[in-house]
């Protein structure tokens, strides 16, 4: 058998502690250099007032760009990532970032832009933009696209807020949105900061919406529905098509949080399910690497009756093919600073050149495929709660698994896993799984590494649970005192305390 | 086409095998009939890699290149030099290509440079704890007007004139839904005539100093009304002025907010940029986004975790203090490594010669026939003018020179051109500025 990517990483990581960048410091030793500029050398107090001038500037740290480099490599080697092994981590489509769109995103010609730069200046920019939302509209199956939300929960908060301005636009103003069970904490945490009250909706045995759970909760104070699709569970919610008219017909519209969108790339898409608001998250399904926790990109795109309330200014094509900005004639006003995470953007239209329609769809098919044909060999060891067919990522748990002890825990499992060169899946979520692990090879791991994924995620099963309490040992830190963190913060590094550590 | 996904069809063809399926579209058998794309996307087929590069090089292409659009455009994002020191670290494939550090024993990379880089915004902003980052200015500005909200139970703020419009838009865009009262404070001579704010008292004083037309507009002058009222001071400052300028915490500032894109990002037409967020030490646990804290692992040793877990999303859901969940990492750590890279001395020195240049160019314009200024305030790194012309046509006229002059303003019904001078402009390029403008105003 040949190997598979079973990183092996953890004995390539540094174990050695690092101190912090603080304790290199040595008075008078610096980094920085300036160019020649031939200007007067005026002084601080030729130049700022006296009441608003420090007298010395704030204290950084003194080092020398050798050391910081060090510093900053020796870090680097106490860090997993995709790049050194698969990292299944359900929920965040942790899948291979291609360099060629690292590259793409470091061009002069794109960096070195000033946002404020006038429209005839910037024309590849707004050339990019543009085909970059006809395309994610095309992908969704919808109208109009605003890519200013920097993130997903941005996403979130902004086509909440379209939800509202079209309830408005209606002469309506209800109050609460209906969110299942399953669903990521950012759903209902936007849903309250857009003013509204979250109702949570349970799954029912098969972990899917029932559209009699859903009748139960629909009258007049609905302003919508947030789904996810397929859910966290990894399972396409079936009743899809009869759940949109149901709130359609209740007033309500239907919010597709595109967490999972990698699943059904050119399968099917969001608008003809008959959603009316979509968010993506460019940095999952559109390989902008994550970033250690971002920067990332969270666009939303609607249907036609939502169009004109999008936050603007949009990119726009003229007739005569130049490109320029617009305003939505009912804006709901500015989502971002600027004109969103554009670099992030530009990896993700990099991305879209590269795989294109038929790269696309067989994204879907092979993360789908991997992640059933894990499933299907945890079978038999780990419990499936929602035993059906699954989509891009599954749910399985250690409670009341056939294969191993109940003394084992889903954190332990995760904990050991890491230990065996990989990264851990997510853990306790969603939450209606007691010990849940949640895990998403996506379509980039060989099969080879996720046959070797499995093969670990076995031993571990039957070790049982005695190697995984102590788990990990062989990772750069042992169990972190998470409690000790929270009960004693210490957020800043001072001198003062660093010998109590 | 190019492509990522390494299975063969042989691959394909054994694994639906095995699982006992007779073709790919069987995958999706839980997706109703009637749903399913006939035709596939209606997008081009993919390409090899060369042609990828080919098409994003023919779009930077098609920007005006910066050298031949020098740029003195400011107003939130900034030209700065950034050392080859900085792209190099902070484009390390560990850095790149991991996310949120939920399993911090494989994290401590990610998770120490956050806690320095929090040590060093603390430090910027002379108040105990920065959180790890959030999206950029504005929405840190709208985070803290959330925090005051929720701390004060009041439901209207104060904002400056001197705030950002762009960010005062984006609040009031994100605000909407929980009708939040925005009361806008004129500005007198180019700062905040704070005495002049009516109205209920409110959750918090806003503003921001050097303020959007470049003015010192220091939140000492907001604390005291802010503490007669009994609502929080905000104060939006810039991180490179921070070399020069007393901090927010030292005038009373009880959240201070600020654009990190000076400080190792590039402009990138507006992001990704860098939120930098710090507060006092009663609101510690009001915070928005992650904070990393300094613990230890099972063996006694030195690690960090992300931590006070329980005011966020994923654990509170809609009691959360914020949404907050990607932000911007990989960004902070440029501005970590910068920041490390400019040191205590090296700070002082770019805020310095940000001012000189300031200085030098501001003179040079109002030398220009025609040219006053368009507020009197001392200014840090960027200042307002009045012009002879509209300042859109000042700027339009102002690229064919081969110079994007700046951003239009106004304030008070009376519009300016805002001009910011950064550390990479040397004389030669402020002399040919002051001369174009002379020309284009004439």
């Amino acid at each position: 058998m040949k190997p598979g990517g079973r990183a092996a990483s953890a004995p390539l990581m540094g174990r050695e502690s690092e101190p912090a960048i603080f304790e290199f410091s040595v008075p008078g030793r610096r980094s920085a250099s300036f160019r020649a500029t031939g200007l007067p050398d005026w002084q601080a107090g030729e130049l700022v007032p006296a009441e608003d001038l420090r007298e010395q500037p704030p204290v950084l740290v003194e080092v020398s760009e050798r050391d910081l480099v060090a510093h900053l490599t020796r870090l680097s080697h106490r860090q997993y990532s995709v790049d050194l092994g698969a990292y299944p981590l359900g929920s965040c489509t942790m899948k291979y970032n291609p360099k060629v769109c690292d590259e793409a995103a470091a061009l002069p010609g794109l960096t070195g832009v000033h946002p404020a730069t006038p429209a005839p200046f910037a024309q590849g920019w707004l050339g990019l933009l543009w085909a970059l939302g006809d395309a994610l509209c095309k992908v969704t199956g919808m109208s109009a696209v605003t890519l200013q939300p920097p993130a997903g929960a941005a996403g979130e908060l902004t086509g909440l807020l379209l939800m509202r301005a079209w309830h408005r636009s209606h002469g309506r103003s209800p109050g609460k949105v209906l969110i299942p069970d399953s669903a990521h904490g950012t759903n209902p945490a936007s849903v309250s900061l857009a003013g509204y009250t979250t109702v949570s909706i349970p799954s029912d045995e098969r972990g899917l919406v029932k559209p009699s759970n859903l009748s139960r909760h629909l009258d007049d104070d609905v302003a919508g529905i947030m789904l996810t699709n397929p859910n966290t569970l990894g399972l396409f919610e079936e009743d899809i098509a009869e759940l949109a008219s149901m709130v359609h017909e209740a007033g309500g519209l239907l919010y597709y949080d595109g967490a999972n969108l990698n699943a059904i790339l050119g399968v099917t898409r969001p608008g003809d399910m008959g959603f009316d608001i979509v968010h993506l998250n460019l940095h999952k399904t559109f390989a902008v690497p994550h970033g250690g926790g971002g920067p990332g990109a969270g666009p939303v795109a609607v249907g036609p009756e939502l169009a004109d309330l999008l936050p603007g200014p949009l990119p726009t094509q003229n007739a005569d093919g130049t490109f320029g900005w617009a305003n939505p004639a009912r804006s709901i006003g500015r989502a971002h600073g600027w004109h969103g995470n554009a670099l992030a953007l530009a990896r993700a239209w990099a991305y879209i050149l590269a795989n294109g329609s038929d790269g696309l769809r067989r994204v879907a098919e092979a993360a789908v495929l991997n992640a059933n044909w894990l499933l299907a060999q945890l079978r038999g060891t780990y419990a499936i709660p929602y035993d059906r067919p699954a989509m891009h990522e599954v749910v399985v748990s250690t409670k009341g698994a056939p294969g191993t002890s109940d003394e084992m825990h889903a954190l332990d499992v995760g904990k050991r896993l890491l230990e065996k060169g990989f990264h851990a899946p997510t853990v306790y979520f969603p939450l209606i799984v007691p010990e849940a692990l949640m895990i998403e090879p996506t379509e980039t791991e060989s099969p080879e590494t996720v046959a070797a994924l499995a093969e670990a995620f076995l031993a571990i099963a039957h070790e049982g649970p005695e190697p995984a309490l102590h788990a990990p040992r062989s990772t750069p830190v042992g169990r972190v005192d998470e409690a000790r963190a929270a009960r004693s913060l210490v957020a800043t590094w001072d001198a003062s305390t660093e010998s109590e550590n | 086409m190019a492509g990522y996904v390494p299975h063969t069809d042989e691959d394909f063809a054994r694994m639906l095998s095995e699982l006992g399926l007779g073709g790919a579209d069987e995958l999706f058998r839980s997706v109703p009939a009637a749903l399913r794309l006939a035709g596939g996307l209606d997008l081009p087929l993919g390409l090899g890699e060369p042609d990828v590069s080919s098409q994003m090089s023919r779009l930077a292409g098609a920007n005006r290149a910066p050298a031949e659009l020098v740029c003195f455009a400011g107003g939130g994002a900034y030209d700065h030099d950034i050392p080859a020191v900085v792209r190099a670290l902070g484009g390390r494939s560990e850095f790149v290509t991991s996310y949120t550090p939920y399993q911090p024993e494989v994290a401590q990379g990610v998770l120490q440079v956050l806690f320095e880089y929090q040590t060093l915004v603390s430090r910027l902003a002379g108040l105990p704890v920065a959180n790890a980052s959030v999206y950029d200015g504005a929405t840190a500005t709208v985070e803290a007007v959330n925090l005051a909200v929720a701390c004060t139970g009041r439901p209207a703020v104060w904002l400056s004139a001197g705030l950002n419009p762009r960010w005062r838009e984006v609040l009031a865009t994100l605000s909407a839904g929980r009708g939040i009262e925005l009361v806008d404070v004129p500005l007198s001579g180019g700062t905040t005539d704070w005495e002049a704010a009516r109205g209920a008292p409110p959750a918090a004083l806003v503003g921001a100093s050097p303020n959007y037309l470049g003015c010192i507009d220091p939140p000492r002058r907001a604390t005291p009304v802010a503490q007669a009222a009994g609502a929080l001071v905000v104060n939006a400052f810039d991180p490179v002025s921070a070399g020069l300028l007393r901090t927010p915490g030292e005038q009373g500032a009880d959240v201070a907010v600020a654009e990190g894109q000076p400080l190792g990002t590039p402009l990138a037409f507006g992001g990704p940029y860098l939120g930098m967020f710090a507060v006092a030490g009663a609101h510690v646990r009001r915070l928005p986004g992650r904070l990393v804290g300094r613990t230890v692992d099972s063996e006694g040793r030195t690690a960090y975790v992300t931590t006070l877990r329980a005011r966020e999303q994923d654990i509170r859901r809609e009691r959360a203090s914020s949404n907050i969940c990607t932000n911007q990492t990989l960004v902070a750590v440029a501005a970590m490594v910068q920041m490390a890279w400019l040191g205590t001395a090296g700070l002082r020195e770019l805020a310095l010669r940000c001012a000189r240049g300031t200085r030098y160019l501001r003179e040079a314009v109002l030398s220009v026939p025609g040219v006053e200024p368009l507020v009197d305030a001392p200014v840090v790194r960027e200042f307002a003018v009045e012009l002879p012309i509209s300042p859109e046509l000042a700027v339009e006229r102002m690229a064919e020179e081969g110079f994007l002059a700046g951003l239009p303003v106004s304030v008070g019904g009376r519009e300016g051109l805002l001009i910011a001078v950064t550390e990479k402009r040397v004389r030669a390029e402020l002399d040919a500025y002051a001369s174009a403008l002379e020309k284009v105003v004439a």
